[in-house]
């Protein structure tokens, strides 16, 4: 089958200039847990978009690297 | 695929409320027993309430109301339909739970005179009791489950449960990060894994905007039925009132009494009771189809220091986004009402009366197998009847295993299942869960969103059970998509029952939650029953018949104590 990549819009956004390299609070928390990090940078990001922006990576990480919008399709 | 074995004393599958609640009760009645937490996120932030509660629903608080009071409340709110001994228990012992809470940290609203600060939300009495600050009431029970030193596994997605002569004997679960399978023996299991939330689709078509946390995709509905369970009054939906878009209420129960209400499109009222019934459902539905919507919450009559405060609460606990959803479309509850919608529909007993058959112990029609908060079948239970049924669950489980052994672990059935998370691994190019998940949720959109069709219903039917053949056609390129593919396994059954069931009972009953077009009435003589559905172990068919329901502990006269919330 064929597949493609879309682009999306997604929720969860990482300030990568706050974000700590060795800090996984946000990945843990998540219920959906649609954080990763990514290996090139060490930074979070959000690697599936599968929110339900109910807010606890926002809320524990420890810097404030993270803002969660709401989905466009519901914005 | 790597198999990771365990042996426990007793498995609770799913770490949300009834399950942290299960844990704790369990160790303290059995400190030498083994009990392990199995939790597909992570038990921190995990379940219905992972962002906290305002409030809880079913507080019976002596001085208030008595547990026969809340008992023939939520039998007249649920058209008879229930076993009231179960109900009864979230009346016994839910103010134990609170007081219980309390010593844990978790704080109540009080008067100025130090009592409770109940609100009458229900019809009749006073059961609503608010919790400004219970924005960490997941942490402050994750951290008693710590506390009691219960071993928990985060990230483990229970699959199926594994039986032998007809008892439970474990499980078998997928890490949906490494992607090992476990294979986990227990004693007793507990399935509390929460609603089926991802069964319609939202309207904005974000499959993840659910109601519910979309993490319970019906997990325990589905493992309970496949492993020979009964499951009862599926066809009595979970159906909401929420912000249009949004998927939080637009929250009458906090908001009511401060003076706030739902109102049409004139601002006057149609409804006179706010309460989450299937009866006000279908008020709101007449009134939007009345050429009167839309509906919204009003608060803009409220002076400014009450709007502030319902604001405080709104925003800080449950659905604490709703303050940028809000802002992001430039509306103030000063000005705008609170446009309202119906829901997607789902399957959850906490807010409507459709789950895995339980007794008053909370077990199921498997020895050893127990269910506990909403996916159990204890009509209206919120969150306090999750906490409530996951203790009673727990401390029954911990009497049933002192004299038993564990079972055998059928090895056929443990490769079977191993096939199964497999396939769309083996798969990778297959089509994408997204989109599966897509189509099959819109189908149930399509055909079973009530008012319910008998043709349509049918079809619906059809397209769920032959949408076995489409989820071959899975693919996964990791453990995570793995995680979301097996989900639709979930949500399918879910949606074959829901099919199944609403076909079966012809009358209409619950309000909105089974409104049947081509029979309109409630029939008492021939429905007053529970409707069971059941796989069948000679052929593995879908049963569904009739079952009385036990006898009531407190009459209720059912023909003059109609549930009419309508405003002449």
């Amino acid at each position: 089958m064929a597949l493609t990549s879309n682009r999306v819009d997604v929720p969860v956004i990482v300030d990568e200039s706050k974000c700590l390299d060795k800090c996984k609070a946000c990945i843990e928390v998540c219920p959906l847990d649609v954080l990763a990090k990514n290996p090139d940078t060490g930074k979070a990001y959000m690697k599936y978009d599968e929110c339900w922006f109910c807010l606890p990576c926002e809320k524990e990480c420890p810097v404030g690297a993270i803002t969660v919008q709401i989905p466009f399709l519901l914005r | 695929m790597e198999i990771i074995n365990l042996e426990v004393d007793f498995l609770v599958v799913g770490g949300g409320t009834a399950g942290c609640m299960a844990a704790v009760k369990a160790k303290q009645k059995s400190p030498d027993s083994s009990v392990l937490v199995l939790e597909k996120a992570n038990i921190r932030r995990s379940g219905a309430i992972a962002m906290g509660m305002d409030g809880v629903n079913t507080a019976v608080i002596p001085g208030n109301s008595t547990p026969e009071q809340y008992v023939r409340e939520i039998t007249i709110a649920n058209d008879g339909i229930l076993d009231q001994s179960a109900v009864h228990k979230t009346g016994l012992l839910g103010f134990d739970v609170i007081q219980e809470l309390e010593e844990w940290g978790v704080k109540f609203q009080k008067d100025n005179e130090g009592k409770y600060d109940l609100k009458q939300v229900h019809r009749v009495g006073k059961y609503v009791l608010p919790m400004p600050e219970g924005k960490d009431l997941k942490k402050i029970l994750s951290r008693q489950v710590k506390r009691n030193k219960i071993k928990v596994i985060n990230r483990v997605m229970a699959t199926r449960v594994l039986t032998q002569n007809g008892r439970a004997i474990g499980i078998t679960g997928l890490d949906v990060r490494s992607g090992e399978m476990y294979v986990i023996k227990s004693k007793a299991i507990l399935l509390c894994t929460g609603a089926c939330g991802r069964l319609g689709l939202p309207a904005s078509g974000y499959l993840y905007g659910t109601y519910e946390n979309p993490t319970n995709a019906g997990d325990g509905y589905s493992m309970a039925y496949q492993a020979g369970a009964k499951l009862s009054n599926i066809e009595c939906f979970q159906i909401n009132p929420l912000i249009k878009d949004y998927n939080g209420p637009a929250c009458a129960y906090v908001a009511s009494p401060f003076g706030a209400y739902t109102a049409n499109a004139s601002g006057n009222r149609f409804i006179s009771c706010d309460y989450w019934s299937g009866q006000m459902m279908l008020e709101v539905w007449r009134e939007l189809n009345s050429g009167q919507g839309p509906v919204h919450l009003k608060m803009y009559h409220l002076d400014e220091s009450t709007i502030s405060e319902i604001e405080t609460i709104l925003f800080d606990n449950e659905r604490p986004s709703r303050e940028r959803f809000h802002a992001g479309r430039g509306e103030n509850y000063r000005r705008d009402g609170v446009e309202m919608n119906i829901s997607e529909i789902g399957l959850c007993s906490g807010h409507s009366a459709s789950g895995v058959q339980v007794d008053e112990f909370m077990r199921t029609s498997i020895p050893g197998l127990y269910a506990a908060g909403d996916m159990a079948n204890v009509p209206h239970n919120y969150m306090i009847g999750a906490f409530v049924s996951g203790r009673v669950a727990a401390e029954h489980a911990m009497d049933y295993i002192k004299d038993i052994d564990h079972g055998d672990v059928d090895s056929d059935f443990v490769n079977t299942e191993k096939e199964r998370l497999l396939a769309p691994l083996n798969n990778p190019n297959g089509i994408p869960h997204t989109q599966v998940e897509y189509k099959l949720r819109r189908f149930v959109n399509d055909y079973l969103q009530p008012p319910k069709s008998p043709k349509n219903m049918k079809i619906g039917l059809e397209k769920f059970i032959d949408y076995k053949n489409v989820i071959d056609e899975l693919g996964a390129r990791d453990p995570h998509e793995l995680m979301r593919c097996m989900e639709i396994h979930f949500i399918r059954d879910c949606a074959e029952m829901a099919a199944k069931a609403s076909l079966y009972r012809t009358e209409s009953r619950w309000g909105l939650y089974h409104y049947r077009l081509d029979f309109p009435n409630r029939n008492d003589e021939e429905w007053m029953c529970n409707t069971i559905i059941k796989k069948s172990l000679d052929n593995n068919e879908m049963t569904i018949f009739k079952e009385d329901l036990k006898p009531y502990l407190f009459d209720v006269n059912l023909n003059e104590e109609k549930y009419d919330v309508s405003v002449a």
